[in-house]
């Protein structure tokens, strides 16, 4: 069998001061050429002013199944809210 | 490399001014001035320590909360001062200094952070005061550095005051509670105005005619308005605040002025401000011990979870199984 095009993760900064943010993923040989392409496949329309590759297999996502473990500590939290204070009529908090 | 000459130099410098005018934002691969650079780590490291810092005096009364709701407050408090720490270490890091280089320079005293956590935490109202005075100071001077010309500086601004928000409103309830309690725990809440309300108007720094950086920061926009603004801003907005409580703000020079359309206030100790900052507070020195005595201990957790880490990779290189 022939050895695949390793995957990549592309972010792109949509316009200067803003982050970057996923996008999409695309095959390539190395950073070079997953750069040159991300250009050709995201960026056609100036979606971005800047890219950013990342190999795939570098991210670490969290899993599904441990959602409720990982997340729902937060839920009953309410407090880390703002809303969750009263504020006197005519004061600015 | 061929290093730029000075005619090269000053045309980037030139478009680097051009491009901050133009309200671009500044991103960390783009070139920058040195000097911009030495004083945004300067001032994001500063920016960073106050926030680890900062945890202490709140923290000291985490065990020491009135009531499990205000236990659950407190902690969700300061742990959220701890990940603000971590926003602006990281986007320090952006232009090239490393998390260990900024802590050293913390632990060797070469680095300040805000004067005003040399201060002690004596009564409950205390929390309630540092919510309402010291983290509203942090917000009007935050909400200003949103505008920021550093890209990576201005979204930790935006991420931090969001979150913000939650930190004035449950120290002004503590205040009110305090204020609406029994005639001890009013002179409580007036005894904590008195001690914070100096300390916090300080954290503005000096006046603009006296402050070092402060004409090149705004140029450069690092800085958005000036000490002497924000610090306007802040007593505005806190004088009616303190009237809804029915407590007294501690300045006798206290007046509204009809002309300038602000409040006049008095003269801030500025030799205290001084001694303070030059390790002479209260608290300086616990504060330091707390920081350092904090490193040393969690040398030994990094040192074995990169130890563990590393053997990890190892076996599953080599396939073993131990
Ligand atoms: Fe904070
Ligand atoms: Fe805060």
């Amino acid at each position: 069998m022939s050895k695949n095009l390793p995957l990549w993760e592309v972010f792109l900064r949509s316009r200067r001061g803003l982050e970057h943010k996923h996008v999409g993923s695309l095959h390539a040989a190395d950073p070079e050429q997953a750069m040159q392409y991300a250009r050709d496949v995201y960026t056609r329309r100036l979606e971005g002013c800047s890219i950013w590759v990342v190999r795939s297999a570098d991210i670490h996502a969290s899993q599904e199944g441990d959602a409720a473990a990982f997340f729902d500590p937060a839920e009953d939290k309410v407090y880390r809210h703002a809303s969750f204070y009263d504020v006197p009529d005519g004061l600015k908090l | 490399m061929a290093t730029p000459s000075n005619v090269a130099i000053a045309e980037l410098e030139e478009a680097f001014q051009q491009r901050i005018d133009r309200e671009e934002k500044i991103e960390p691969k783009d070139w920058m001035p040195d000097a911009y650079r030495q004083n945004l780590i300067r001032q994001m490291s500063q920016h960073a320590h106050s926030e680890v810092v900062g945890q202490l005096p709140e923290g000291e009364w985490i065990t020491r909360a009135p009531t499990l709701r205000r236990k659950a407050i407190l902690l969700a408090k300061v742990q959220d001062e701890a990940g603000h720490g971590l926003y602006l270490y990281s986007a320090t890091e952006t232009l090239g200094v490393s998390r260990e280089e900024l802590t050293e320079q913390l632990l060797a005293g070469s680095a300040k952070y805000a004067s005003i956590f040399n201060y002690p935490t004596l009564t409950w109202a205390d929390v309630g005061a540092i919510g309402w005075l010291v983290d509203g100071a942090a917000i009007v001077n935050q909400i200003s550095l949103c505008r920021t010309s550093y890209g990576p500086y201005a979204r930790a601004m935006v991420r931090i005051c969001k979150e913000e928000s939650f930190h004035v409103r449950q120290g002004y309830e503590i205040m009110t509670v305090l204020a609406r309690g029994s005639a001890e725990q009013r002179a409580m809440a007036q005894d904590a105005l008195d001690r914070w309300w100096w300390p916090t108007l300080m954290m503005f720094g000096p006046h603009d005619t006296d402050s070092a950086h402060s004409g090149r920061s705004m140029r450069w926009k690092i800085k958005r308005q000036s000490n002497d603004e924000l610090r306007q801003k802040f007593v505005d907005q806190s004088v009616a605040q303190a009237e809804f409580l029915g407590l007294a703000i501690p300045d006798k020079a206290l007046k509204w002025n009809d002309t300038r359309n602000h409040f006049d206030f008095g003269e801030i100790d500025w030799d205290e401000f001084r001694a303070v900052l030059d390790g002479e507070g209260p608290c300086n020195h616990e504060r330091m011990e707390a920081r350092r005595k904090a490193d040393e201990e969690a040398r030994w957790i990094r040192g074995a979870t990169l130890a563990y880490a590393e053997k990890e990779r190892v076996r599953s290189s080599t396939g073993t199984e131990s």
